[in-house]
């Protein structure tokens, strides 16, 4: 039961995550940190396959291959939507950017009136 | 003098003499070259500043446009009608004029109809005047377009309250005030309900005027995909928790 819980929790943090304001030096630090142990736990899983297993079935998980599927699915989940938030971030960059080339190329344009 | 009906039951009089020169028309133009001429000679003819925002057209659009004798401003890629009218609006405010009037380039729109809307905001009783193809039945809306427009109406009165009838029109006259609180996110089509949200949000004073939208062969072709309509919802909703305040 233990991992339903988990997941749920998971799946709330995700729209969260979704709905969230810009992204801060202390999102960027939390990211590279999850890389990290995200890496690391990758090597130990490798080094330690019975670990994974013992590690499913404290939080109520049959195999360990099966909690390795969950917690994929989960990130995945994370990645989609910091990309997809990343994408409309960077769109409304470059609608600001069209817009001030647009107006400064008008003729007798003063880039200090354009507020783009 | 000109005489218009302005859907009220009495009849309006302009003075001949109004030079409209307080005026800033927006028509934002994708790929419109097959009618653009003929929708900008009218608007010229009656408006001495219209600002053409030719968003990245791949055709004549930008030519015709000045031509025509419009201020042509142009998007170096194509970017959405939301993101050019914030672009016309953005240099509009930057001319001295008062009333800003948002016209579609695909001739769905009549020059008449921009007038008896002037002429509401002209009052002072209105900081918005919207065009509404429901108000009266003059227009000929295809059945399928009248269901996604009333769902889309529908959708607006429940999330902004405000009780408009016709959500997708893309005539409008505003005043100065309302203008500079656009300030537009949503670059495809999903802005028409981001101005009513900005409406809703300052408490601006808005009123629709019954206009007629001309259904051609081109302008069917032209308008959006009906199926649009759920990425608009997807669009709104989306902004609405990212840009909640």
């Amino acid at each position: 039961m233990t991992i339903k819980l988990l997941l749920l929790a998971g799946v709330v943090l995700a729209a969260l995550f979704a709905y969230r304001g810009a992204p801060t030096a202390s999102s960027l630090a939390t990211r590279r940190l999850a890389l990290v142990a995200t890496l690391a736990a990758a090597g130990v899983a490798i080094l330690a396959p019975d670990l994974v297993t013992a590690v499913a079935n404290a939080v109520g998980v049959g195999r360990g291959t099966d909690l390795v599927l969950y917690v994929f699915v989960l990130a995945s989940l994370f990645i989609w939507i910091g990309l997809y938030r990343r994408l409309h971030e960077m769109e409304a960059r470059f609608v600001q950017l069209n817009r001030a080339i647009a107006l400064n190329q008008l003729p007798g344009s003063d880039s200090r009136d354009v507020d783009a | 003098v000109c005489i218009l009906s302005d859907g009220h039951d009495r009849e309006r009089t302009f003075p001949a003499t109004r030079d409209n020169q307080d005026v800033v028309v927006i028509v934002p133009v994708y790929n419109e070259g097959a009618v653009l001429a003929q929708v900008l000679g009218e608007l010229t003819t009656t408006f001495p500043r219209v600002v053409c925002v030719d968003d990245g057209s791949t055709d004549e659009s930008a030519r015709i446009a000045e031509l025509a004798g419009a201020t042509v401003i142009r998007h170096p890629a194509n970017l959405g009608q939301g993101a050019a009218l914030q672009t016309g609006l953005t240099y509009a405010l930057t001319q001295p004029a008062e009333f800003f009037v948002t016209f579609d380039s695909d001739g769905q729109h009549l020059v008449d109809d921009a007038l008896a809307m002037l002429e509401i905001a002209r009052d002072g009783e209105a900081d918005i005047v919207l065009g509404s193809r429901f108000l009266e039945p003059r227009s000929e809306v295809p059945a399928v377009r009248r269901l996604v427009l009333g769902a889309g109406v529908l959708f607006t009165r429940l999330t902004t309250r405000l009780p408009v009838t016709d959500t997708h029109n893309g005539l409008r006259v505003m005043t100065r005030h309302t203008a500079r609180h656009l300030k537009l996110q949503l670059h495809g089509m999903a802005h028409a309900s981001e101005i009513l949200g900005v409406v809703a949000r300052h408490r601006l004073r808005f009123v629709e005027a019954p206009i007629t939208v001309v259904y051609t062969d081109y302008s069917r072709s032209k308008g959006q995909s009906s199926v649009n309509a759920i990425n608009l919802v997807i669009d709104l909703a989306l902004a609405r928790l990212r840009y909640a305040r």
